[in-house]
């Protein structure tokens, strides 16, 4: 098993948590199993396919890399705090107008490195795209329609600039 | 700027235009569920226990320490199976949901458990002991074909999974009047067919007569038919539901695995809802792969470079078990008869067991081996003759039959339409294929290529038995509308392209259409998600459904106004008489009305395929005749790419171009990322990156990082250009998109890494240490002349 439970306290999607964890315990595993936050997905639990990656104070994080207890007094933002409630944040919705999407199982983390490369860069080379999302493997779509999907957020999100 | 803007084709309200996917909100905002993401009261999990050896005898497996762990629930081994046998069809049964006697491969299940959470699990799985008499085993062909090699099945001699000797026209004589013949010997990876989600299944029972699954299949019907064999239940009992599925490329997610059997088992036994999750571990070291093949292709040419004759031979490893190796074997050889025209033609193929994981069907399936190889060769012919690769492939391109004609291959295979030709003038004008000619781009120790070649894919695949795919569509009394497939969207957009067709036809939005995923208990049945079959045949099935709801509907609404069915038209969701669109009524009035007008009607449409069964019959695997496919795409491809002579790494540059006959884009979006994504996923990444290395059936290099998959970074941003056929065997004129570009891909990489670079890389992947070496011995061996 994994051992004795210690107190955690953190934000996640703007809600503050104080939880009990094992010490052993993934952030990814508290966020899938504990909180039943799936959006957050399992590929490999290796670091090597970033499904898993949410935010942590803004940056890019595979939540497999990390324990639970990590994560303390940090705000943690998933796939289902990235939009306004109805209201898709521009990543979201570039993705779907652009036909980005095809099995979506990289979509979530694919959304979270984006979202932590346009606060830190808002107006990002196609190069810098590509490393933003070199850690996001997708099987399905060939990455074209995901790299145009962010410029277009980006360019929206400067308001058209 | 970036910004690609789709065309847009035909004159409809919904089709041929970018179509944003009916389920891309659920998945961008996680609300999607996946297999992984259903949990349940009670629920257990489960996990399996696997051999250590890839080749021995079962001789005792004690489960007695791990029942007594506490927190276990049940353990099951294969005898609970009752002797029952599975495979991809009857004669080729021959393997257990759990081995019994022996294991045939490293890591292979031979018990589960069922526990109260994974932590005990797999505990409980390191307490079941198993003897073992370890067996010598064969881990490649070579071995495997040696007289008094180890025997994988007792019960098949040589090892021989699957043999195939085709013969068409004459190629000796072909071959004797040619003024070059060739041959060269190529080779392909064995490769993973690259899904991230791993499987993942839900099973329960709610009473002992019936069986719940809910598992990551593409072909959910597959399961629903061997379970209810497995567990001698009537098919009305077995109720398989299909969740958001994270791809599946053919091969494990089609199939079933020890997990899916043993999840069903175990909830049978402990009377809870069991699930087992596998780990990218277990999917990368024991899940089916791409075969690797060897091939030998011998042609001959006139002095014009016109094919007269090719002769192919195929030996690949088939792994432990046949699983869908004769199909691979027939999709390698029956369409090496396209996209040109070749009047003599002879396949030889051999596929051996061996000790390694089962090899099995992976986007391209098959072509893409005979693919590659035949239109490398094409280019070292068209370098010999001094003729243009572009030149030689116009030559020997299969034109587009006139309407209402078809060509006929030498095997006959049928072709309606044929784009082939269009796509490489396209192609060529589009990377400016004149200009570049004789120009030789050197940055230091970077040279640069361009690569050419073209390619077909079977789409609407017929197999023997069950070929149909049918549609129910429900309409409600509100006017929106219940659309129950039988077809799986794996990703590659069935679901919007279903509801984009009933749509169409019967005048409405997209919006308006509710789509149902498989669940056997409501859904029609469907052979399933391969072969590029969905668009083609549960594309036909979705306008007969919408046709049949259509015509109920113009019936109600010519009463209404007093004109027969025919005068009126749905358009927009309005309801119009065709002479005089002012006497209209919207759609929700024209429902509501034939519902709750007494007696009231229940509107519900039908519809189902019909193609796919009576369209010039089917092929015949023992002779490579007939029609494996409704109707066939082509492609023509050209990459650029980047050598760096000192390290040997290869990369795509951007410059890369895809023009594609599917005959006609229904979702323009959705086609150009399938023919980006094959050609780059599993195209690219098997010419460039992916490869097992094994060891004696051991995968060495298990793991997302050690086996290199093509990433955004190496990225080449490929531009799809759309040729319109108007196939008259698909729905709306379409036929398949992106399993073409998985077999265009890999030649026209080793064209352009030739054409960069002098070097001719016959063994895929061209990883840097071979393309140094390559590059090296090519500089010794000029050294070496001038010496002379």
């Amino acid at each position: 098993m994994k051992g004795e439970l210690k107190e955690l306290s953190l934000t996640i999607n703007g809600k503050p948590y104080e939880l009990k964890v094992k010490a052993m315990t993934l952030l990814v595993e508290l966020l899938r199993n504990e909180l039943k936050l799936t959006g957050t997905k399992v590929g490999c639990l290796d670091s090597a396919c970033g499904a898993c990656t949410v935010n942590i104070d803004g940056k890019a994080v595979r939540s497999c890399s990390v324990l639970a207890l990590q994560a303390n007094g940090r705000k943690v933002t998933t796939i289902e705090g990235v939009s306004d409630s109805d209201k898709l944040h521009p990543i979201q919705q570039a993705m779907i107008d652009h036909g980005a999407i095809e099995c979506g199982f990289c979509t979530p983390g694919m959304v979270m490195s984006a979202k932590a490369l346009l606060a830190e860069n808002p107006n990002p080379t196609r190069d810098e795209i590509r490393e933003a999302i070199q850690g996001n493997l997708c099987a399905d779509e060939g990455y074209v329609k995901y790299i145009e999907a962010i410029e277009i957020a980006a360019k929206e999100m400067r308001g058209g600039k | 700027m970036a910004e690609t803007k789709s065309e847009v084709f035909g004159n409809f309200s919904i089709l041929g235009k970018a179509i944003p996917r009916v389920d891309a909100r659920a998945k961008v905002t996680g609300e999607a569920k996946y297999a992984a993401d259903y949990e349940f009261a009670d629920m257990l999990w489960g996990q399996i226990k696997r051999s250590p050896y890839p080749h021995a005898r079962i001789l005792n497996i004690d489960t007695s320490k791990a029942e007594r762990l506490p927190g276990v629930k049940a353990v099951t081994t294969g005898k609970d199976f009752g002797g029952f046998k599975w495979g991809w069809s009857g004669p080729t049964r021959d393997e257990e949901p759990l081995a019994v006697e022996k294991v045939r491969y490293l890591y292979e299940g031979v018990a589960a458990v069922a526990a109260v959470d994974e932590d005990t699990a797999n505990e409980a799985c390191d307490l079941i002991e198993v003897e073992y008499e370890p067996l010598p085993g064969v881990f490649d062909v070579l071995e495997a074909m040696k007289p008094g090699a180890p025997l994988v099945h007792e019960n098949r001699p040589g090892n021989i999974c699957v043999e195939y000797h085709w013969n068409f026209g004459d190629v000796d004589k072909a071959f004797a009047e040619s003024y070059l013949v060739r041959e060269d010997t190529f080779q392909t990876p064995r490769m993973a067919k690259g899904y991230l989600e791993p499987p993942a299944v839900v099973s329960y029972w709610p009473d002992s007569n019936h069986v719940v699954y809910i598992g990551a299949k593409g072909s959910p019907y597959f399961p629903y038919r061997l379970l209810s064999r497995c567990f001698n239940l009537p098919l009305s009992n077995v109720r398989i539901i299909t969740p958001i599925i994270g791809s599946d490329f053919g091969g494990t997610k089609n199939d079933m695995t020890p997990a899916d059997y043993s999840a069903v088992m175990l909830a049978k036994k402990t009377g809870r809802p069991v699930k087992i999750v596998t780990s990218q571990y277990d999917v990368l070291t024991t899940d089916l792969r791409r075969h690797p093949m060897w091939l030998t292709v011998k042609t001959g040419v006139t002095k014009d470079g016109i094919l007269k004759a090719t002769y192919l031979k195929a030996v690949a490893d088939g792994g432990a078990y046949t699983r869908m190796s004769p199909l691979t074997m027939m999709l390698t050889g029956c369409l090496t008869t396209l996209p040109y025209k070749l009047p003599n033609y002879k396949y030889d193929c051999y596929n051996y067991f061996t000790n390694n994981p089962s090899s099995a069907a992976m986007r391209g399936h098959g072509l893409y081996h005979s693919r590659f190889a035949a239109d490398v060769q094409l280019d070292m012919i068209a370098e010999e003759l001094g003729l243009d690769p572009v030149e030689i492939r116009m030559k020997n391109a299969i034109e587009n039959p006139e309407p209402g004609k078809v060509y006929t291959a030498v095997n006959d295979v049928h072709v309606a339409t044929c784009g082939v030709q269009e796509c490489i003038e396209k192609v060529a004008e589009a990377v400016n294929w004149k200009a570049r000619k004789g120009k030789k781009k050197v940055e230091g120790s970077k040279a640069y290529g361009m690569g050419f070649a073209a390619a077909t894919y079977n789409s609407g695949t017929k197999l023997s038995a069950h070929n149909a795919c049918a549609a129910i569509i429900r309409v409600c009394e509100d006017g929106s509308v219940n659309y129950l497939t039988g077809a799986t969207d794996v990703g590659q957009g069935s679901d919007t392209i279903m509801c984009a067709i009933a749509a169409e036809v019967l005048g409405i939005g997209l919006e308006d259409i509710d789509l149902k995923r498989v669940d056997t208990a409501f859904t029609p049945v469907d052979p399933g998600s391969y072969g590029s079959r969905v668009t083609v045949l549960a594309g036909q099935a979705a306008r007969n459904a919408a046709l049949d709801v259509k015509q109920q509907l113009l019936e109600v609404a010519a009463q209404q106004f007093g004109v027969k069915p025919e005068d009126v038209e749905i358009k927009n969701k309005q309801v119009f008489v065709k002479s005089n669109p002012t006497r209209n009524m919207s759609w929700e009035r024209l429902v509501r009305t034939a519902c709750y007008d007494t007696p009231g009607k229940v509107i519900i449409g039908r519809g189902y395929s019909t193609q796919g069964i009576s369209l010039l019959g089917l092929a015949d695997f023992s002779k490579g005749v007939g029609d494996i496919g409704t109707n066939y795409s082509f492609t023509a491809e050209a990459n650029e790419v980047e050598v760096d002579t000192e390290t040997g790494v290869v990369k795509c540059t951007d410059n890369s171009v895809i023009a594609h006959d599917c005959g006609f884009p229904l979702n323009t979006q959705a086609v150009e990322s399938q023919v980006q994504g094959g050609a780059y996923h599993q195209g690219i990444a098997a010419a460039i990156y992916e490869e097992f290395k094994m060891d004696s059936g051991q995968t060495l290099n298990a793991n997302l990082i050690d086996y290199k998959r093509p990433r955004a970074y190496e990225a080449p941003m490929t531009q799809v250009i759309h040729v319109l056929t108007n196939d008259p065997y698909g729905p709306f004129g379409a036929k398949e998109a992106s399993e073409g570009s998985c077999c265009s891909a890999p030649p026209a990489i080793v064209n352009a890494i030739y054409n960069a670079t002098g070097v001719w890389i016959k063994d895929l992947p061209t990883q840097p240490e071979k393309v140094f070496w390559a590059l090296k011995a090519k500089k010794e061996e000029k050294k070496g002349r001038k010496k002379k």
